[in-house]
C-alpha cells in the first residue's frame, strides 16, 4: 500500500495516457455526475456532493475539503464496454451477389478512472454474460481485454445506495489495477492506493509515492467503517428465488404497474442490464444494408413482440420481469444477483420507484396474506 | 427486358403548416436517391407538374377540418395502394384540435369578419378517424431520418424500423441526463413516442410531447409526479398535455382529468 497526495491523481492520468490508454472518468456535465473522457486532471470531478432519493438528483459543491463526496451518478461504464450502439456488419449487394463485411471489433485501450466497488461487480457480472458463456461477445471482449481500472472506494455513499446488503461495497476487493481511498490524516485530503495487478504496479512506480503508514491504514479502515455505517438502504435476500416464485400473482404487481412509467430508465441505467435489439437498415438504392445492435429494455412492448402480439403485454408483466430476473432468475442464469446495489434505478426513475421498497412490499404481502391470487385480471399476461 | 416502372408517390395536405411535406425537400441528400426510386406524381409544395393516380404510396399531412376534406381523403384512400399520414395533424389532429375542446362556432365570429364564409367542423380529426391508415409516422414536424426510413420501408416491402418506446431511451442513448430527475424540470419524455432523438432535453428543456404518446403511456402516474413533488397545477398540467398532440387518446384523458 502506498500514499500519494491529490496532486498525484493528475500524475496517475499523465502515466496513463502516456502509455496509450484513453482514460475516461467522472466529470461534471448538465448537473450530474457522467463518464466522459479526461483530456486533463481538470475535467475529472472533484469537490462536489452529490444529493440523491428515489426519482432526484442534486449536485452541489461539497464545501468540505473532500475530493470524492459523491457517490455514483447519471452514467454506467457500461457506455465504454457494452456500447449503446454497434455496427455488426455491413453488406453490399452488386452484379456479383451479396457481400457481407464484418465490423472491426479493435478498440483502442480504455483506462477506467474511478470506478465504485459496486460498479466493478457490474463490471464482474456482465464479464459472466459476455465472456464466460456458450456465446463470447467479440465487441465486449475487445473493448474489455486491455481495459485497465483505477477503483475508487466509496466514502460517502447516496442515500439510494445499497451495496452493503448486495456484498459488493463499499470497498473493492478484486477487479481493479489500482484502488484509491481518500483519507484526511491530517486535515489534508490524501490517497491511499492499493495494487490489484502488475500493470497497476507499473504504473504506480512513476508516481511520487511514499509507503503507507499503519496510520494512514487506520484511516482507511474508518473511512470505510463509516461509510458502510452511512449506507442508510438495504435490499433483503434471503431466499429471494423462493419469495418471487411465491409472488408470481401478487398484488404488487398491479400496485407497481399503476406508478412504473414504462419508460425503461431503470433499465438503460443499470450497469448489468444487457439486453439490445437489432435493427437492420439500408439505403434507398437497396444497395447497402448495416445491422446495428442497440441498447432495448424488457420494459418496451416490442422486446418481446412475436406472431400475434407482445408476450408481456402490460405494465403489470413487464415490471414483474425486470424484477424478476434481475434479483431471482438472474441467480439461476449466472451464479450471482444481477443487482449490485448502486441504486440508480431509484434516484434514475421519473416517478421514484425504488426496487427495495418493492421487494419489501412483496414480503409485507406475503405476511400479511395477500401475498398471491388476489391480481385482478392479468393471469401470467 | 423492359424496367421495373418507379412507384408512384403523391404527397397531400390538409389541415397543417406544411412543415412536414418540408421536412421532405428537406431530405437533401438523400432527395435524388428518393427522385431515382420513386416518381413524384403529386406534390403541389415542391412542383405543379401533376400525373394521374392511382398512385402506390401516399403521404398525408394535415387534419380533417372541413366538410369538404372528409369527402376528399376518401378520393385519396381509393386511389392510394398504401396511405402513410405524417405529422402530428395528420395523426392526432395536430395544435387545431384544441378547438375540440370547446365550441368552434364561438370562436368564427371572433376571428372572421364574414363568419358566414366558414364552414368547418367541430371537430379536427385524425386522418386514421376516417380512412384506413396504413402507417402513422408521429411528431410535429416529423423527423426527416424516420421519413426516410418509411419510405425506404414501403419501398422494399418491409416494416418500418420505427420504435414506439419512450423518448427516455432517445436520451439514455445519447448520454443525455434526465432534466426532470437532476432539475426537476417538468418532461414528457417518459410517456412520450420516440423519434426526435430527445432534443429537448438534449438542451436542458423539458419535452413537449410532440411525437405524442408512446405505447401504453402511463399518463396518470406522470402526472401525479409532476403535480407533487414538481410542483405543477392542475391548469398547468391541462395546458402540457395539451399542445401538438392534444386530442391523441391519452394526453386527450388526461388533460381532461386536469380540467374543473
Amino acid at each position: 500500500m502506498w500514499t500519494i497526495q491529490p496532486r498525484g491523481l493528475g500524475d496517475l492520468l499523465e502515466a496513463l495516457r502516456n502509455r496509450g490508454y484513453r482514460v475516461v472518468g467522472p466529470v461534471v456535465r448538465d448537473g450530474a455526475i457522467c463518464y466522459e473522457d479526461l483530456g486533463s486532471i481538470e475535467d475529472l470531478a472533484l469537490a462536489w456532493l452529490d444529493e440523491q432519493e428515489p426519482g432526484n438528483y442534486r449536485l452541489t459543491g461539497s464545501g468540505n475539503g473532500d475530493l470524492f463526496s459523491y457517490s455514483p451518478g447519471a452514467h454506467t461504464w457500461k457506455k465504454f464496454l457494452h456500447k449503446p450502439s454497434v455496427t455488426l456488419w455491413r453488406a453490399t449487394k452488386d452484379q456479383k451477389g451479396l457481400h457481407l463485411k464484418e465490423e472491426p471489433t479493435a478498440e483502442g485501450k480504455v483506462a477506467l478512472f474511478g470506478a465504485r466497488p459496486c460498479e466493478l461487480a457490474a463490471i464482474a457480472i456482465q464479464d459472466r454474460v459476455f465472456l464466460e458463456g456458450p456465446f463470447v461477445d467479440s465487441f465486449y471482449a475487445a473493448a474489455r481485454k486491455e481495459m485497465f481500472v483505477v477503483a475508487l472506494n466509496c466514502s460517502h455513499p447516496s442515500k439510494s445506495c445499497f451495496c452493503v446488503s448486495m456484498k459488493t461495497g463499499p470497498r473493492a476487493a478484486t477487479g481493479f489495477d489500482l484502488c484509491l481511498t481518500e483519507i484526511h490524516p491530517n486535515g489534508e485530503a490524501e490517497l491511499v492506493v492499493e495494487v490489484g495487478s502488475e500493470t497497476g504496479g507499473l504504473i504506480l512506480a512513476d508516481l511520487q509515492r511514499r509507503e503507507a503508514t499503519e496510520k494512514d491504514l487506520e484511516a482507511v479502515r474508518k473511512t470505510l467503517e463509516e461509510a458502510e455505517q452511512r449506507v442508510e438502504r438495504s435490499l433483503d435476500t434471503e431466499g429471494i428465488q423462493g419469495l418471487f416464485d411465491r409472488s408470481f400473482e401478487s398484488p404488487q404487481w398491479d400496485d407497481v404497474a399503476r406508478r412504473c412509467l414504462g419508460c425503461a430508465n431503470c433499465t438503460m441505467v443499470c450497469p448489468t442490464c444487457f439486453c439490445t435489439t437489432v435493427v437492420e437498415s439500408s439505403d434507398l438504392a437497396g444497395a447497402e444494408a448495416t445491422r446495428t445492435r442497440i441498447w432495448d429494455s424488457c420494459f418496451t412492448k416490442d422486446f418481446t413482440y412475436i406472431h400475434g402480439g407482445s408476450v408481456r403485454p402490460s405494465g403489470y408483466s413487464r415490471y414483474r420481469q425486470w424484477i424478476t430476473h434481475k434479483l431471482a432468475n438472474w441467480i439461476e442464469q449466472f451464479g450471482t444477483s444481477g443487482c449490485v446495489g448502486c441504486g440508480r434505478c431509484i434516484t434514475w426513475c421519473p416517478v421514484g420507484i425504488d426496487i427495495t421498497a418493492e421487494v419489501e412490499a412483496l414480503r409485507a404481502r406475503e405476511r400479511t396474506g395477500s401475498g398471491s391470487g388476489g391480481s385482478s385480471h392479468e393471469g401470467n399476461a | 427486358m423492359v424496367a421495373k416502372p418507379k412507384p408512384k408517390l403523391a404527397v397531400w395536405k390538409f389541415a397543417s403548416c406544411d412543415g412536414c411535406q418540408l421536412s421532405l425537400l428537406d431530405c437533401e441528400e438523400e432527395l435524388l436517391a428518393i427522385t431515382g426510386m420513386v416518381d413524384i406524381c403529386y406534390f403541389p409544395e415542391a412542383t405543379r407538374a401533376e400525373v394521374k393516380g392511382p398512385y402506390d404510396l401516399s403521404l398525408v399531412e394535415g387534419s380533417i377540418t372541413t366538410p369538404h376534406d372528409a369527402e376528399r381523403i376518401h378520393k385519396i384512400r381509393r386511389s392510394s395502394r398504401t396511405l402513410v399520414t405524417i405529422g402530428a395533424c395528420a395523426t392526432a389532429g395536430g395544435i387545431q384540435a384544441l378547438r375540440n375542446f370547446k365550441d368552434v362556432k364561438t370562436f368564427i365570429p371572433l376571428v372572421y369578419a364574414q363568419p358566414s364564409y366558414i364552414e368547418t367542423l367541430n371537430k379536427s380529426t385524425p386522418i386514421s378517424e376516417h380512412v384506413f391508415v396504413d402507417f402513422e409516422l408521429r411528431g410535429c414536424p416529423i423527423d426527416k431520418g424516420q421519413l426516410v426510413e418509411v419510405l425506404n420501408a414501403y419501398l422494399w416491402g418491409r416494416k418500418p424500423a420505427i420504435r414506439p418506446h419512450s423518448t427516455c431511451i432517445e436520451c439514455k442513448l445519447a448520454g443525455n441526463v434526465c432534466v426532470m430527475v437532476a432539475k426537476g424540470i417538468p418532461c414528457l419524455g417518459p410517456v412520450t413516442h420516440a423519434g426526435c432523438g430527445g432534443l429537448c432535453p438534449t438542451y436542458q428543456r423539458g419535452c413537449y410531447g410532440c411525437f405524442g404518446p408512446k405505447e401504453d403511456s402511463n399518463t396518470r402516474s406522470l402526472a401525479a409526479r409532476l403535480a407533487s413533488p414538481i410542483g405543477m397545477e392542475e391548469d398547468d398540467l391541462v395546458r402540457l398535455f395539451r399542445s401538438f398532440n392534444a386530442y391523441a387518446e391519452d394526453f386527450r384523458k388526461e388533460s381532461e382529468a386536469h380540467e374543473d
